[in-house]
């Protein structure tokens, strides 16, 4: 078998988090699987190239935190900020994501196939998150840009102080936070919704989702608004 | 700032098991509170006698306890005193012999171990694995404004059965002192979250339940707090309206757990199809035996 | 001339002064709060109220310009694989490129080259032009990640986390939108134009203890290799310089309140925080306690630094290194009286100018628009700011010797009294002449205060 395809298996059980870092940070592989991680942290921190890397079970937090190219699935929970500051790459979470699941990030795709709790995507800065299931309150808070899908329910406080991103939700959503407002959906959403569900391998009707966004009346400081600030 | 670790067994037939599962979640929050370390146990009829009272009590250095009660163990800074009297009573003879003193727990149920240290050794010095019982928390500190004292560490226990763990940092608890001390409510530390037991032990003396009390508590306290408290009845968690502070909830039919961190958790029987989530901002989850 | 009201015999109100009569009249006018640059402009117990003992006959001094004294410093060293080593312990404080302009950084980056010395990058991220004139170069992660990227954060040779500054602990920055250019909204994702809020909390960790697994997640991002920094604004200095240590690390930037700022609101300049000169006692005191005090884990105290006397002084009570942010653009040329008309023009003075928020900064330093930005040669005024260096470092040295020491972190707070109580109280220094060191009781609950009982 060739040795760069070849899968690489690095047990947590008996080597150290910053031993398998270092390895992906100078792959002589192209694909990893990750075992026994036991919610550690920092798990696939820091990848730089296009590698994959397969994490067998729950981790703790900023699992593949900064990812620049690699596609880390998470077989299993994450803990508080996976995917953190994304540029580039795939992450996915086949179970449940802590708080500020893709905060910052930048770019690539986070998917959480269930759900994540407080905070998902706060601060983001232009990287796509789906979420199979539902997202806690304060998810999108100054929310930058990038989309956000939700298939099932958000919390309250959505989308609080948000500038430029795009929240599509296909369910409840409680009390929007200080200028998010609900959007119209027009052609152009649905086609670019349709494109993100496609991506994260989620089938749903776009017809079911609703849009939010800023309303942008925080976007200059007046003592008017004072109740938002 | 710290680790919080609870555990709560449905299952009667994982009682002898209580303090090894217990060990394994105290170890997986050694790192988040490396300068102390304390333990609860309910229902640890080595611990605490059936038909007796237990007092935990950090003693002053020479002190003789052994007259005190039927049975007198010592581990690290806490001694624990039990005798077949009631609570009060034997709380008040403690507390005459050694003025000086601090009770640190006091109950029909429950066990409190107290000590500056790494979590890891005083988890060996309490012998937490060799606890047995129906529910334990456990906490480790990173002391934020207070000193590194067995006085200062976790848990508070300043009610009859009653435990208070806190990770976070409250931010208007010397007003709150203010105003329980002029109601004739005494303090042993200066620590933020003695005041949140304090509080919560107030409400309890006054006939409410743990949900309401900590309701009160979410009304009155700003700052940023995961909570995990017990009582004989049972065992709750709330987090502030912010919810900076992390927290896991996993529910089996065999037990509830709860933790600062999942990796705590990996040890628990049926961990991989527990029910996990984490406790919604200024909500309040209360389970009763 | 008509006479002065003071020649009139009109009495000023010390309560209602000029300064304070135009706030009132701005919100009223206005209803915003007025938010400005700079750092806190009251007085308050500084290092100008401390002086030091030269040597005389009980020690002997060294000879100036011939005998070695050294002023280098390690930082970093704790957990880096590659701790910095700089010529001298004076290192440029953390300012955006937003709040500057791009050759305003490059300015720094080249000054503080020149004499061996670091600059830090600030909220908004790393400029080709800073990277690449700073020979040494502290990448700062900010609550808001604007501009936060896991390629530049490799090329930088140190990160500080930042939980505060001086100017304004506890509280977000606000970038005003006439300085958001669509460079710097580029760079920022942000709409050009806006009014840009930055957060005060980090968007993925609250506290010390989420603070370490964050210090380590950077670690690992980073292979090990760079020094971590925290820097927080001084307020209760003992406990979080204990905590920063706790979350691991390596060196601490303490900014004392005096520190400047590129826009905050002026009751926050003023009113929240403790002198750099209280600080650095209480962050030695935790350093000492841990067994880290220059061993381990460095100090680097900011916040009004700007004479070489001042560096002296902080280091003689404890720190490794000093920030300077104000005295480092004085020294580019901001506020120059070159531009007296222009200061003029825009209401206010040289000397004086604090509206770094405006974006028209006559000297082309606090600003984003390209005219004003042109003005500044960063070629000249990196030179203006590598001589000002250098006299930092030779002043510091000068005290150094005078006071016997072969390094100028061999001084020491037995080598300093103090002019006043106040400072006294608050440096932990005797008071000139006298043994006294005032304050040496412990409030309860209010946290350390312990100096030196006996002077020998």
């Amino acid at each position: 078998m060739d040795p760069l395809t070849e899968a690489i298996t690095v047990d947590l059980a008996t080597q150290p988090v910053r031993a398998l870092n270092a390895e992906l940070h100078s792959p002589s592989s192209k694909a990893y699987e990750v075992l026994a991680p036991a919610g550690a942290h920092a798990v696939a921190a820091g990848i730089d190239s296009g590698i994959s890397v397969d994490v067998r079970g729950h981790v703790g937090y900023y699992a593949a935190g900064m990812n620049d190219g690699g596609v880390v699935t998470i077989h299993g929970n994450a803990g508080t900020g996976v995917a953190e500051n994304m540029m580039s790459g795939t992450v996915r979470v086949t179970g449940d994501a802590s708080q500020s699941a893709g905060a910052t990030a930048h770019g690539g795709l986070l998917v959480i196939d269930g759900s994540a709790s407080m905070r998902c995507g706060i601060s983001m800065k232009g990287v796509d998150i789906v979420v199979g299931g539902s997202v806690g309150p304060m998810s999108g808070f100054m929310a930058q840009a990038g989309r956000m899908v939700v298939c099932c329910d958000a919390g309250d406080g959505l989308g609080d102080s948000i500038y430029e991103a795009r929240l599509y939700v296909r369910g409840a959503v409680g009390a929007l936070g200080a200028d998010c407002v609900e959007k119209p959906m027009r052609d152009e959403h649905r086609a670019e919704l349709a494109e993100l569900l496609a991506a994260a391998g989620l089938e749903h009707d776009v017809t079911e989702f609703r849009r939010y966004g800023s309303a942008r009346r925080l976007y200059h400081f007046h003592s008017e608004q004072a109740g938002s600030y | 700032m710290c680790g919080i670790v609870g555990l709560h067994l449905r299952d009667p037939d994982l009682y002898p098991r209580l303090g090894r599962l217990m060990a394994s979640m105290l170890d997986g929050v050694v790192e988040r509170g490396p300068d102390s370390a304390g333990v609860a146990v309910y229902g640890d009829t080595r611990r605490v006698p059936e038909g007796h009272a237990a007092v935990s009590v950090l003693l002053p250095p020479d002190a003789d306890p052994s007259g005190l009660g039927t049975q007198v163990t010592a581990a690290g800074d806490t001694t624990i005193i039990a005798a077949p009297i009631g609570v009060d009573d034997l709380v008040a003879r403690v507390t005459t012999a050694f003025p000086t003193a601090t009770v640190v727990g006091s109950g029909e149920d429950l066990a409190v171990y107290k000590g500056t240290g790494h979590p890891a050794a005083l988890a060996t010095t309490y012998d937490v694995a060799g606890a047995s019982g129906w529910q334990a928390l456990a906490h480790t500190r990173m002391a934020t404004e207070s000193a590194v004292t067995p006085e200062g560490c976790h848990p508070f226990s300043v009610g009859p059965d009653q435990c208070l763990v806190h990770n976070g940092s409250f931010s208007n608890h010397a007003t709150i002192r203010r105003e329980l001390e002029r109601e004739g409510v005494r303090f042993d530390s200066e620590n933020d979250s003695e005041v949140g037991a304090r509080f919560v032990a107030s409400r309890l003396a006054q006939g409410e339940d743990l949900e309401k009390a900590l309701l009160a508590l979410r009304e009155t306290f700003d700052g940023f707090y995961t909570l995990l408290v017990t009582s004989a009845q049972g065992f709750a968690v709330v987090r502030d309206p912010i919810a900076c502070k992390p927290a896991v909830i996993a529910e089996t039919d065999a037990w509830v757990a709860m933790a600062s961190e999942f990796r705590a958790l990996t040890g628990l029987p049926g961990i991989d199809s527990a029910r996990l989530y984490e406790p919604e901002p200024g909500k309040v989850y209360a389970w009763t035996r | 001339m008509t006479p002065s009201p003071a020649e009139r015999g009109l009495r000023e109100s010390a309560t209602f002064d000029r300064a304070t009569i135009a706030g009132i009249r701005h919100a009223a006018a206005t209803g915003v709060y007025d938010i400005r640059g700079w750092g806190a402009k009251r007085a308050v117990p500084h290092f100008d109220d401390l002086l030091f003992l030269g040597a005389s006959m009980s020690r002997y001094p060294l000879e100036g310009y011939r005998e070695r004294c050294d002023t280098d410093v390690v930082l970093g060293s704790r957990n880096a694989k590659y701790p910095l080593h700089l010529d001298t312990p004076v290192t440029i404080a953390g300012m955006s490129f937003g709040a500057l302009s791009g050759q305003a950084k490059e300015a720094l980056g080249r000054g503080a080259s020149e004499v061996g010395t670091s600059t830090t990058t600030g909220d908004g991220g790393m400029t080709a032009e800073e990277r690449g004139q700073s020979k040494t170069l502290v990448y700062q992660y900010l609550p808001s990640r604007y501009g936060m990227n896991p390629t530049d954060l490799r090329k930088a040779d140190a990160i500080e986390v930042v939980l505060g500054q001086g100017a304004k602990p506890g509280g977000g920055g606000m970038l005003l939108g006439q300085k958001i250019s669509d460079r710097v909204a580029g760079m920022r994702t942000l709409p050009a134009g806006i009014d840009q809020r930055s957060a005060c909390r980090h968007p993925d960790w609250t506290g010390p203890d989420d603070l370490a697994i964050k210090i380590l997640e950077l670690r690992e991002i980073t292979d090990w290799e760079k020094p971590v920094y925290v820097k927080v604004g001084a307020t209760r200095t003992y406990y979080d310089v204990k905590l920063a240590v706790a979350a691991g690390a390596d060196v601490v930037v303490v900014d004392g309140m005096q520190g400047g700022t590129a826009a905050t609101q002026d009751v926050f300049i003023e009113h929240v925080g403790i002198p750099t000169l209280a600080a650095i006692p209480q962050a030695v005191q935790a350093l000492q306690e841990l067994g880290l005090h220059r061993h381990g884990v460095q100090l680097i105290a900011s916040g009004g630094i700007r004479t070489g006397a001042d560096v002296a002084k902080a280091m003689a009570l404890g720190a490794d290194a000093v920030a300077i942010g104000t005295a480092a653009l004085i020294a580019l040329g901001d506020n120059s009286p070159e531009y007296a008309a222009e200061y003029e023009a825009l209401g206010s003075a040289a000397g004086f100018y604090d509206d770094f928020q405006d974006g028209r900064d006559p000297a082309g330093i606090t600003t984003q628009d390209p005219e004003l930005a042109a003005r500044l040669d960063p070629v000249r005024a990196g030179k203006q700011l590598a001589n000002y260096l250098r006299v930092l470092t030779m002043e510091a040295q000068t005290i150094a010797r005078a006071c016997g020491k072969s390094h100028v972190r061999h001084l020491e707070p037995e080598d300093l009294v103090a002019l006043t109580i106040e400072a006294a109280a608050m440096a932990r220094v005797p008071l000139a002449g006298t043994e006294w060191i005032p304050g040496n009781t412990k409030r309860s609950g209010a946290g350390p205060s312990t100096g030196r009982n006996t002077h020998a």
